[in-house]
């Protein structure tokens, strides 16, 4: 695991240790929370997380990299998650993942250059009937094809230009 | 007038929240005389968005696929009420056999109530399964819950009364009731829809668990990708809690349950019930040795109940409706019904409940209406990455957790993923080898590197590279993966290459012997030519090709050159004429 120097601030974490640090099997939820005030888990925080807890740092890093929810990297300002889900499978996913690599040259768990663009696969977003389909942020985007997929992140890259 | 907007996951993917935007604000403008509300997930995901409108006599006009600019036919109809207005937008009556051909059960609020609000439940018999459950003994429920012959929905199908009873029978004051919602398979989406449709009846179906095997805390795991569904059970324990339905002292009874959710962290083997335990204590969640049960030994080491959320929404119906009546559905050794997600290359997907003995093709071809663009079915995935595939034969199949395990397929949680002509078979066990491959928790050395070496295997067969003796080498290691897995991650991961392997050999075959892939579908394999009697010369296809590997004049027929094509399929994408081949 790369190390990110830059020092966080754990006192945001302040209000969420103080409710969950007594009660037993909440790491968890801890580190999900640290998630959403940080936009993934820098290493300091996970370090925190551990003397504040007193659970072993180890443990710590054990839980949080073995679900697939964890970050330990910033993502980029819009977070692609791309349905890999059977549906989507069936319906030419992988077209879309090569489009999306034509079009931005990441692949699976990247982020673009320029901190705008992070792709992410993941198993199903449940909406099936749309297949294929892919999040952006908050947005669904289905019955993609790949020259529709180029097209929708032409113009998120012209938002920003 | 009543007018909903089905606002499930789906609906909204496909735009329902713009459209009940604009019909707020439509309705406020014009100062309209209708009450706009959400409902949950309606099934026809084929149709979403959909808006259903229902007049003061309580018949309703089911309108789909609907987008902004049908709002203004909408406000007409409501201004004039003349059907003309919206007889275009109306649900087809082909379509519309998608629901009535089903038997709704676990369903049977989806799409009707708006799940955000307590009173919707209430008005359709709400909490009544409660009150009478806590007028009868414990024992009279676990009674119930046997004449229904209910098992569990999770996949294995379980009896659940004699979980309950196991719980019940258990030593120890302090037990907990846990509700799996952490539906994993990808390609099923049952057990979201029904959260986010009819929480109330999750919620109930639970206390009724709880009282039956005497738990005080009763706990629901949820997919942290189901915001929507998490939002939602929120505010229903809320208000359930508010009216007197849960917390301390149930309707003056003394009985008592608090209720929370633990929102889980994206593993698909937190759907086993020990991984999934580990896990709410805040561990990695990896399975433990059984026994003991979590009925004797689970949560925090003591007596835990576990079922799916599927099979805690029908308990209220069966306790008010009674056990016989639920077992009057089905077959001798399946009971009552089952809810499956219907995806793939169908005409209609959706949420489809059907009562068990249908076969798969009363499913696929009477609700499903059969496959996408006319091409011929070749086999449908049962139960996900754990389950296997039908092949197109077996059609007649009935649906059974007997029948079904008899084809080498189970029945599964609900996925039903339908595949065509189009679809290569040893790309489809790669696909799922890949997921489970990732998705093993590393306890089991067998599952840990078994299902990795599954996957080379299945890699350099797509790939041409396969080798002499590859099936039976593929054979053997399912065998041992099986026999040497401690959970049903591992025991259950390669079934869908020996399902392959089974109905499907010859496509393994033609990959390693003759380095073809009959679906055309595995393209390092393919080889492309253009058609030059349909090729019209419009050079579109050679500006693409990325390695220039095509060649030819203005308005003659292009060539590809073999030694270069890196076989991307951009020539043929780009085609209008339909004039590159593969083979």
């Amino acid at each position: 695991m790369s190390c990110n120097c830059t020092a966080s601030d754990l006192s945001l974490m302040n209000d969420v240790l103080e409710k969950y640090k007594a009660i037993p099997g909440s790491l968890i939820t801890v580190l999900q929370n640290a998630q959403v005030l940080y936009g993934f888990l820098p290493q300091d925080v996970i370090r925190h997380i551990s003397t504040q807890m007193s659970i072993p740092p180890a443990k710590v890093f054990g839980v949080a990299t073995f679900y697939t929810q964890f970050r330990f990297a910033p993502v980029g300002k819009y977070l692609i998650l791309l349905c890999q889900g059977t549906a989507c499978h069936v319906n030419n996913s992988q077209k879309i993942e090569q489009a999306i690599n034509e079009e931005l040259g990441i692949f699976d768990g990247e982020t673009t250059e320029d901190g705008l663009f992070t792709l992410k696969n993941v198993a199903c977003l449940g909406c099936c009937s749309l297949s294929p389909v892919m999040m952006i942020n908050e947005d669904t985007y289905g019955t993609l094809t790949p020259e529709k997929t180029k097209k929708i992140l032409k113009e998120l890259r012209e938002v920003q230009a | 007038m009543k007018i909903a907007v089905g606002q499930g996951s789906c609906g909204t993917a496909a735009g329902a929240g713009k459209v009940y935007n604009l019909l707020e604000k439509t309705i406020n403008e014009n100062s309209l005389n209708a009450e706009l509300t959400i409902t949950g997930c309606i099934g026809m995901c084929f149709l979403e968005p959909i808006v259903d409108i229902y007049a003061d006599d309580g018949s309703l006009k089911r309108l789909v696929k609907i987008t902004e600019k049908d709002i203004p036919a909408i406000a007409d109809y409501i201004q004039t009420g003349d059907p003309e207005k919206i007889a275009k937008l109306e649900v087809s009556a082909a379509d519309n056999e998608f629901l009535t051909k089903q038997t709704r059960i676990a369903l049977r609020h989806c799409g009707i109530i708006n799940p955000e609000k307590i009173e919707d439940y209430l008005a359709d018999k709400g909490y009544l399964a409660l009150k009478k459950v806590l007028a009868m003994t414990p024992e009279q429920v676990i009674e119930e819950m046997k004449l229904s012959g209910l098992g569990g929905r999770g996949g294995a199908g379980f009896p659940t009364w004699f979980k309950w009873n196991a719980a019940r029978q258990s030593a120890g004051d302090v037990k907990y009731l846990i509700c799996n919602a952490d539906e994993g398979d990808p390609g099923a989406f049952m057990d979201r829809a029904v959260i986010e449709s009819d929480p109330h009846s999750v919620i109930e179906g639970m206390l009724i668990g709880a009282y039956a095997i005497g738990a005080q805390s009763a706990i629901i795991y949820v997919r942290a990708e189901y915001p929507l569904a998490i939002t939602r059970l929120k505010k229903a324990i809320e208000q359930a809690e508010k009216a007197g339905y849960l917390g301390k002292n149930i309707l003056g009874t003394g009985f008592s349950c608090d209720f929370r959710i633990k929102a889980g962290a994206g593993a698909f083997v937190c759907g086993e019930e020990t991984a999934l335990i580990e896990s709410l204590e805040g561990n990695r969640g990896m399975p433990r040795l059984k026994p003991p049960f979590p009925a004797q030994s689970g949560f925090w080491q003591k007596p835990s109940n576990i079922n799916n959320v599927e099979t805690f929404a029908n308990v209220p119906w069966i306790i008010l409706n009674g056990g016989p009546a639920f077992a009057a559905m089905g077959t001798e050794d399946s009971k009552g019904t089952k809810v499956f997600a219907l995806t793939g290359k169908i005409k209609r997907g959706g949420l489809v409940e059907i009562p068990m003995g249908k076969t798969l093709r009363d499913v696929i071809y009477d609700i499903g209406g059969g496959i996408r663009d006319n091409k011929e079915f070749k086999g449908v995935q049962m139960g996900g990455p754990s389950g296997g595939c039908i092949p197109a034969e077996l059609i007649d199949t009935v649906i059974d957790y007997k029948k079904l395990n008899a084809t080498g397929a189970i029945m599964g949680s609900g996925g039903m993923v339908v595949m065509d002509e189009n679809t290569c078979m040893v790309s489809m066990a790669k696909f799922f080898l890949d997921f489970t491959a990732k998705e093993s928790c590393g306890k089991c050395i067998h599952c840990r590197i078994g299902t990795k070496r599954l996957l080379e295997i299945l890699e350099r067969i797509c790939t041409g590279k396969g080798r002499q003796g590859d099936i039976e080498l593929l054979e053997d290691l399912c065998n041992e993966i099986k026999n040497g897995s401690l959970c049903g991650l591992g025991q259950t991961a390669p079934n869908p290459v020996l399902s392959t392997i089974r109905y499907f050999r010859s496509e393994y075959e033609a990959h390693i012997n003759e380095h073809r892939c009959p679906a055309c579908d595995c393209t390092e394999l393919l080889t492309f030519e253009i058609d030059s009697e349909k090729c019209t010369g419009c050079t579109l296809c050679k500006k693409k090709c990325p390695v220039d590997a095509i060649t030819g004049e203005v308005k003659k027929p292009h060539l590809i050159d073999f030694e270069k094509c890196i076989k991307c399929g951009k020539c043929r994408q780009v085609c209008r004429f339909d004039a590159v081949k593969v083979f």
